[in-house]
């Protein structure tokens, strides 16, 4: 059994309000010049092994439902 | 009688008030089920407000993929009046009937108030009994309302004039205070307030929803 990570992110353009709450946040706790952009990180698990023709499938998956690809950048990778 | 659908996801809130406001407005109101991919044989569709599938994933992801919405995409595609409200304009964002997406407020908080609009595009099947540049009171709650879309969405749009509703005072960062937008044929419209508020004035302040459901029946009886 093989564990692939997607990671979505908002794109760069995309104004990220909950990144933004949690940098005011940090902020205030004394952390300085951390900015934080806040994204999903989806661990999906696959019956067999991660094939290039299984790892397009979790793309296709990210592609189709995971990642909205208008506001969000998607990233597909085994987990080691 | 114009048969107009209402679509109940599980999570929708306002399906009744849709309902009861097709009805107040001379038509009958057709429950549709999320699980049936049957339309019941309605001339128009509306995707009500609420939390359909409790917002996971994203708001409108998952109802995208719903049986039903594989109907009203086939319908929607093939002229039928779609009406998404609130959490149907995210569920026809997601599924590619609207472009753009809904985000979640600038402000970071929900937004709950009556909302002063601008009709800009009285073409669409959903805004005729409207004047152009007429100022309505609709109401507006949400907490992912922002509408967003690239610079060349935007464009297009604007071009296009498929910006069919505009917010007098942004309330959430919409960008270029678009509340509710229309695709290239006029049969689909989405927008972030509630029309079926305000259709009755024991509970609404204005009956500037009522316009919706007139203006749909007025579409389909010249079809």
């Amino acid at each position: 059994m093989a564990r692939v990570i997607v990671d979505v992110m908002p794109k760069p353009e995309i104004l990220d309000p909950q990144g933004k709450a949690v940098t005011g946040a940090l902020k205030r706790l004394g952390f300085e010049g951390l900015t934080v952009r806040q994204g999903k990180r989806f661990e999906v698990e696959l019956d067999g092994d991660a094939t290039s023709e299984r790892l397009d499938e979790v793309r296709q998956a990210a592609e189709k439902l995971l990642a909205n690809t208008v506001i969000e950048s998607f990233d597909v990778r085994v987990d080691q | 009688m114009t048969r107009i659908g209402v679509v109940t996801f599980p999570g929708s809130l306002d399906d009744h008030d849709a309902a009861r406001a097709v009805t107040l407005c001379g038509a009958e109101a057709v429950p549709l089920w999320h699980a049936s991919d049957s339309l019941n044989g309605v001339d128009a569709v509306v995707l009500p407000g609420g939390f359909s599938y409790g917002d996971y994933l994203r708001c409108g992801a998952i109802a995208r993929f719903s049986p039903v919405m594989a109907s009203v995409i086939d319908a929607a595609n093939a002229g039928m009046p779609v009406l998404g409200i609130c959490n149907g304009f995210q569920v026809l964002c997601e599924s590619h009937l609207l472009p753009g997406a809904l985000i979640r407020n600038d402000v970071r908080t929900f937004v709950c108030r009556d909302q002063l609009l601008r009709v800009e595009n009285t073409a669409t099947a959903w805004t005729s009994e409207f004047t152009e540049g007429q100022e309505i009171g609709i109401v507006l709650k949400n907490g992912e309302g922002a509408y967003t879309a690239d610079d060349e969405t935007l464009r297009m749009l604007e071009d296009s004039g498929r910006v069919a509703f505009r917010y007098l005072g942004n309330p959430n960062g919409s960008r270029n205070d678009i509340a509710g937008i229309t695709n290239e044929r006029g049969n689909v419209v989405g927008l972030m307030p509630h029309p079926e508020h305000n259709v009755d004035p024991l509970t609404g302040p204005s009956l500037d929803g009522r316009p919706f459901f007139a203006s749909v029946q007025r579409f389909l009886a010249a079809v």
